[in-house]
């Protein structure tokens, strides 16, 4: 078995576009669901306008990618918006059954005949990322150093998304230990104390459904930039639920927990397809018991299970205390 | 106890709904139903500026929903109150408390996952920080920080919580969750304190330190307390003042001697119905009425 591929794919999957646009979703995530305590299962919709900001702007109406980046951001504030309006004075578990729907309800429309101009109906949109590599700065080639060799645009995708990903990270924690982000985490304890001291507790739900939805929009930028296109069934319930998974697996309400739990996912889903591939490729895995084909879902399963234990001996995450979860039995 | 006769409230006649001479509170013609069910049916009730009211009936009188209603925490059907001089009347919760009427709830709410010392800052209001933008620029509001810190720390002492200063709230223990939440509430500088059962759930040897700082709010600090206890010594111990509801209305008010002599308080608390704080008739068309409804919809369906 090629140990060395194995290994060099797994590391490289910690840095790949898949860690960024996960981490970015997952940084959003915590912003509602780890400091606010607001359950947003429709976190993949968010990603979605975030592709589709940059690309129908570009694309479709032939303006700026900056204008593109300003559509993300906008469209994922509006997105909020409309989410929250209705649903923010009502208890948390509305939100996670409005925003579920919404965010499917959002990419049956993207893929939709009707909207077929605009979004490129179900094939999606593609001629849209010129812009972001022609002002790529790094020279052309390729480069790179151990098992990070990747071309001149590969490098300036991964600059960005990590800058990105740096910048969102650098934001949470600048807010979260400032009186602001006191009031989000009592919020998650409990609102009604929260307002029994004079907070406005809606007001504070939707600037953190705002915040947290735009950088998981941010997340759906780099997807489209980095693949160079968009399309509808790339943003299904999936997205939502593996930036939970990334979370958690991280630590919630941790600022470092949603981009490491990401790294972490990304480098366990390409570890496990790369030995169950060599294995079966060299017959260590008779290819009657399982084929190539399979090792796409296999690997999920055995993902899933790591998961299992993983929420049962360390239910924490990686940098969780595991005194709070005592405190959530009491 | 003062003694009788003397104080603010000694000339005003123990009479539901009778008129104070420095009222901070006033509630005109409030109700509150639930279905067919009235909760709450205040005709007038006036409270004295500076003294320790409180409030006591059996279960089920309405003097949670009652507290409900006036600090916005829950919609009333009808009805005008004011606090201050002002119209607080459907006004939200959170402006209720910025005005200065802060409650505390029956069920403690420790912020269990903060610490003790960041639940206490949460209490104070006009903060900087607060602000979405204000909160990236620390030099903003450091300062404020550092005092509403220093003030924390102070009541904490007092309210002997000093030393879990870094706990999490979550680890206190259902007395010592009680102290925070009198304190947090202090953060807030009220004129009133509206305490919802401050002593259910604490072990007599808390109790005892509790009265004292709720009496220190009245005596130090010339707050304004509003209290509702089912422990008729507590009550006799530290009210200037005795409300009593039953089936949401109040059926008597007076010092705390008047009251223990009050016929129609004995009554109620003794009486023929006193497990039972809806009558049964009561009750079984409220569940007739709520049945009804759910055969109607399950037929439209």
């Amino acid at each position: 078995m090629d140990w060395g591929g194995i290994f060099e794919n797994t590391l490289r999957a910690a840095i790949a576009k898949d860690a960024i646009v996960f981490a970015l979703a997952a940084i959003g995530l915590n912003v509602h669901f780890g400091y606010t305590g607001l359950l947003n299962f429709g976190q993949a919709g968010f990603v979605a306008l975030g592709a589709y900001g940059t690309a129908i702007t570009v694309d479709y109406y032939g303006q700026s990618l900056w204008l593109g980046v300003l559509a993300t951001i906008a469209s994922a504030v509006v997105f909020a918006l409309l989410l929250g309006v209705p649903t923010l004075r009502l208890r948390t578990d509305y939100l996670a059954i409005v925003t579920i729907a919404a965010s499917e309800g959002l990419r049956l429309l993207l893929r939709s005949v009707t909207l077929g101009d605009f979004t490129g109906g179900s094939t999606g949109l593609s001629g849209f990322a010129g812009d972001f590599y022609s002002i790529n700065p790094l020279p052309g080639g390729r480069y790179g150093f151990g098992p990070f060799r990747y071309s001149s645009d590969t490098w300036w995708m991964l600059t960005v998304g990590w800058t990105l990903v740096l910048l969102a990270t650098l934001l949470v924690w600048a807010l979260m230990r400032s009186p602001w982000g006191r009031v989000l985490k009592s919020i998650r304890e409990d609102e009604n104390a929260a307002r029994s001291l004079g907070k406005n507790v809606y007001y504070y739900k939707m600037q953190s459904l705002v915040l947290g939805g735009v950088i998981g929009a941010l997340g759906g930028f780099v997807n489209a930039v980095a693949t160079r296109s968009v399309q509808p069934d790339n943003y299904g319930t999936a997205i939502t639920f593996f930036a939970y998974t990334a979370l958690i697996l991280g630590g919630t309400a941790r600022i470092w927990g949603p981009v490491v739990g990401a790294m972490l996912f990304w480098v366990v889903i390409s570890f496990t397809e790369g030995v169950l591939r060599e294995a079966i490729g060299n017959e260590v895995i008779p290819s009657s018991f399982m084929s190539t084909t399979q090792v796409g879902q296999v690997r999920f399963m055995l993902v899933g299970l790591g998961l299992a234990l993983l929420m049962i001996f360390r239910p924490q995450g990686i940098f969780g205390d595991r005194r709070e979860l005592a405190l959530d039995a009491r | 106890m003062p003694a009788e006769g003397s104080g603010p409230l000694a000339d005003v006649a123990p009479e539901p709904g009778v008129a104070k001479p420095d009222p901070i509170l006033v509630v005109d013609g409030v109700t509150r139903r639930f279905g067919g069910l009235s909760a709450v049916d205040v005709d007038h009730l006036e409270v004295q500026r500076g003294l320790i009211t409180a409030l006591i009936g059996p279960n089920g009188a309405g003097k949670t929903t009652f507290f409900n209603v006036v600090t916005g925490f829950d919609g009333a059907n009808s009805g005008r109150w004011t606090f201050d001089g002002r119209s607080v009347g459907g006004m939200a919760a959170h402006k209720v408390a910025r005005l200065g009427m802060v409650r505390t709830f029956q069920l403690t709410k420790a912020l269990a996952k903060l610490s003790v010392i960041e639940n206490m800052k949460l209490g104070a209001v006009g903060q900087r920080g607060e602000g979405f933008l204000s909160a990236l620029v620390p030099t903003l509001w450091r300062v404020q920080e550092r005092e509403i810190e220093a003030r924390a720390d102070s009541l904490l002492e007092r309210f002997s919580l000093g030393h879990m200063r870094g706990e999490y709230a979550g680890s206190l223990s259902g007395g010592q969750r009680k102290l925070l939440e009198m304190a947090r509430a202090l953060m807030a500088e009220p004129a009133l304190v509206m305490l919802d059962e401050p002593m259910a759930g604490v072990n007599p040897a808390l109790t005892q330190s509790l009265l004292e700082h709720v009496k220190a709010l009245r005596d130090e600090e010339h707050r304004t307390v509003v209290f509702v206890e089912h422990d008729m010594d507590v009550v006799y111990d530290i009210s200037d003042w005795v409300v009593v509801m039953a089936n949401g209305r109040i059926i008597a008010e007076g010092t705390p001697t008047a009251i223990g002599a009050n016929k129609d308080v004995i009554d109620a608390y003794l009486g023929t119905h006193h497990d039972a704080p809806l009558s049964e008739a009561e009750e079984e068309r409220v569940l007739a009425e709520i049945e009804a409804v759910i055969a109607k919809e399950s037929a439209s369906d």
